[in-house]
């Protein structure tokens, strides 16, 4: 036990030394940009770990869910002169609300049938986000003015890092004490089976329709934010495409795993900035490096390679 | 085995990793002119961003053969967006922060475009939008400028047409998608101005496979005129076939966003007398001599047709074509490469011809085209024809 506790803060030790050693790295905007955009991935793609990695629920309507809190945040914002951070704490009571109404129906459903709904209502709020236009400004998307706290406006990609990085930090302390909690092992007893859980007692209904809502908070905070930070919104980013990049960062980085959701928010975004240099075999060599992943490591990066380490590290012993 | 399985992973994760180290800026010698670029080359745009960055590398490398702008050659920096407002915003901050660029042209639509200028207007970099919606130029952003007409232009082109031939009652049945409907409320606010009374106006999804329902009430509608119908794609086709089918025999009008010749092929018989307005460039080889576009027209035509096929010469590579040339034109005459004097020498672009038009910028107007920069044509014979 006393292991376990010490790795878990040995981990968020290192997560704060990168973070607070990064910008050394990073030279320009551009760079800084890139990073923000990987903690704001990574954000939401550790929420969505707890459902699919976790409780072993998929969903593909997550864009959704951030593309209605970044609309409010701005149409609030912009148009009614809200403060951001009570229009980001609206958003999340919001999005928390109707992903709690949907979570008990919807969830219901199982494999592919869970899958379609989700689906369906992420496309259901992209339609309405498009057609709505005297509100949303339609499919050419509306600004969105700069995010104030009190006083002190954010604007540079510098000043955006550390909330972000701060935040990220604090996303996956939390997921980390989710899942080591009761709460995590019932989660897992779940995702293992869910007949068994229900006989010893887990409700596991209850418990899925908690960490639903948890991952929709995390997206609804990250689409508040993104919103400012952008200072433009689409009904792009709440298309279908960009629930399943999500979907994809949590395969690539692992499932049950949350630093292989930040690992594989970090690569998904980053890789295709460094494969522009490839020009027109830029999507062919993504889709390479995809598929080598998952077959060469199909338990996601950051199992595969621990368990690596792991085989390393035995043999070592045995040899001594 | 056991040791075959991790020499594999390790080495799948080095490739994984390896590819993560960002690779180092290229170095910005002085003797280049870099002219950064962000097109929808992917995605549901790439019928615009495919020609536009053809074009662009095309005429790039011809003007490069021919000793370059001020002595110096001109380097392309390209990105892709997929037409993804968010992609565009970092790949403009890219080419600003990393790559240093001298000047900014793409942006195929409306959305990457507006999603990008605040970007651009702050970092003071001269800039030619590729996309069409009014809100790029107004109200007039000083380092933002664009080469395509509005939607707007197209109504008041269309709707002097029907003034003309006595038309003033009419219907409007409008695709949802971002062209039609930024087309339809353009239509419907400068209709009064034209005297133009609209009776009835209908919508379609941009997926829809039949209007009938839609284009039955505005048959059962008395006193219609004309119908107009703002949209892209395949459903102008449709409605173009089921107002056919449904004999109604008033004039129908489409918009320049069917001006291809995939539009006739789709309607077929149903396509004759349909009227539209267009830029010269689609009928290049119909104009008189006397046409001042005459020349750029045929010339874009034949060299860009020469290289890619007829078939795929489009407004849309033009609409680049005329972004380049303005901007090399700019050069010229600022002799330097300093930004603020190309920005100013932009504005002060009078009489330069394009193939969307006679282009004359000025503090107030930084598209530069009037209403002759679109041609009302109509189909006959499942060919163009102009109406003059």
């Amino acid at each position: 036990m006393r292991s376990v506790l010490s790795s878990r803060w040995a981990g968020l030790l290192l997560l704060a030394v990168v973070i607070a050693l990064l910008p050394l790295a990073l030279k320009n905007n551009f760079q800084f940009d890139i990073a923000v955009r990987i903690g704001f991935n990574a954000i939401v793609v550790i929420g969505l770990n707890l459902l699919i990695g976790y409780a072993g629920q998929i969903s593909l309507g997550h864009a959704g869910f951030l593309g209605l809190a970044a609309y409010f945040s701005a149409i609030t914002v912009t148009r009614y002169g809200w403060p951001p951070l009570v229009s980001l704490l609206a958003a999340a009571a919001l999005v928390g609300l109707l992903a709690f109404i949907i979570a008990r129906p919807v969830l219901r459903l199982k494999g592919h049938y869970l899958a379609m709904a989700t689906l369906g209502l992420g496309i259901i709020i992209s339609i309405v986000l498009n057609q709505e236009a005297g509100l949303t400004g339609g499919p050419d998307g509306m600004a969105v003015d700069a995010f104030t706290i009190g006083s002190f406006k954010l604007v540079k990609a510098r000043e955006w890092y550390w909330l972000v990085g701060a935040l990220l930090w604090l996303a996956v302390w939390l997921s980390l004490n989710l899942i080591d909690s009761p709460v995590g092992r019932a989660l897992r007893a779940v995702h293992g089976s869910e007949v068994a859980a229900e006989v010893v007692g887990v409700d596991t209904t209850r418990y899925k329709v908690m960490v639903f809502v948890i991952s929709a908070v995390f997206a609804s905070v990250v689409g508040s934010l993104q919103a400012h930070y952008v200072a433009f919104i689409s009904p792009q980013q709440a298309g279908f495409f960009q629930s399943v990049e999500w979907v994809i960062m949590v395969v690539l980085g692992g499932m049950a795993s949350t630093y292989g959701a930040v690992i594989g928010a970090a690569i998904l975004t980053a890789l295709p900035q460094v494969l522009t240099a490839l020009e027109d075999y830029e999507h062919m060599i993504f889709g390479l490096i995809m598929m080598l992943v998952m077959i060469l490591l199909p338990k996601g990066i950051v199992p595969s390679l621990g368990a690596l380490l792991r085989r390393v590290s035995s043999k070592a012993e045995g040899g001594k | 085995m056991n040791s075959v399985l991790s020499r594999r992973a390790l080495l799948a994760a080095a490739a994984a990793f390896g590819m993560l180290t960002v690779t180092a800026a290229p170095s910005s010698a002085a003797d280049t002119i870099k002219v950064g670029t962000f097109l929808a080359v992917t995605g549901p745009a790439s019928f615009l961003g495919d020609p536009e960055l053809k074009t662009l590398q095309m005429y790039v490398d011809k003007i490069n053969e021919s000793g370059g702008v001020l002595g110096k050659k001109l380097e392309l920096v390209h990105y892709d967006t997929a037409a993804d407002p968010n992609k565009a915003v970092t790949f403009v901050k890219r080419l600003i922060d990393q790559d240093e660029v001298d000047v900014l042209l793409g942006g195929s639509a409306s959305g990457e475009t507006l999603a990008v200028m605040p970007m651009v207007e702050k970092a003071e970099i001269p800039y030619i939008s590729f996309a069409g919606a009014r809100k790029i130029v107004d109200p007039v952003q000083k380092w933002t400028f664009k080469t395509p007409h509005t939607d707007t232009m197209a109504c008041q082109k269309i709707f002097e047409d029907m003034k003309k031939r006595g038309l003033t009652k009419i219907g409007m049945i409008s695709g949802t998608d971002g062209f039609g409907a930024s087309m339809q409320a353009e239509c419907k606010s400068e209709a009064g101005k034209y005297g133009v009374d609209i009776l009835v106006d209908e919508t379609y999804g941009p997926k829809d496979t039949d209007m009938t329902a839609q284009l039955t009430k505005i048959k059962a509608t008395a006193g219609v005129q004309a119908v107009l119908n703002p949209g892209f794609g395949q459903g102008p086709a449709i409605v173009t076939k089921n107002f056919k089918q449904l004999g109604l025999n008033v004039p129908l009008y489409q918009s320049h966003g069917v001006a291809s010749k995939k539009f006739i092929e789709l309607a077929g018989d149903a396509a004759e007398g349909v009227r539209l307005p267009a830029a010269a460039l689609l009928v290049a080889d119909k104009l008189p001599d006397s046409d001042v576009q005459k020349k750029v027209v045929t010339a874009y035509t034949a060299e860009f047709g020469g290289k890619y096929g007829a078939e795929s010469v489009s407004t849309f590579g033009g609409h680049a074509y005329d972004g380049l040339m303005l901007i090399v034109d700019a050069y010229k005459r600022a002799g330097s490469t300093d930004k603020a004097k190309v920005r100013d020498a932009l504005e002060a672009t009078k009489g330069y011809v394009g193939t969307g038009g006679v282009v004359n910028f000025s503090a107030t107007d930084h598209m530069g085209l009037d209403l002759s920069a679109f041609r009302m044509l109509e189909i006959r014979n499942g060919d163009w024809t102009l109406v003059n």
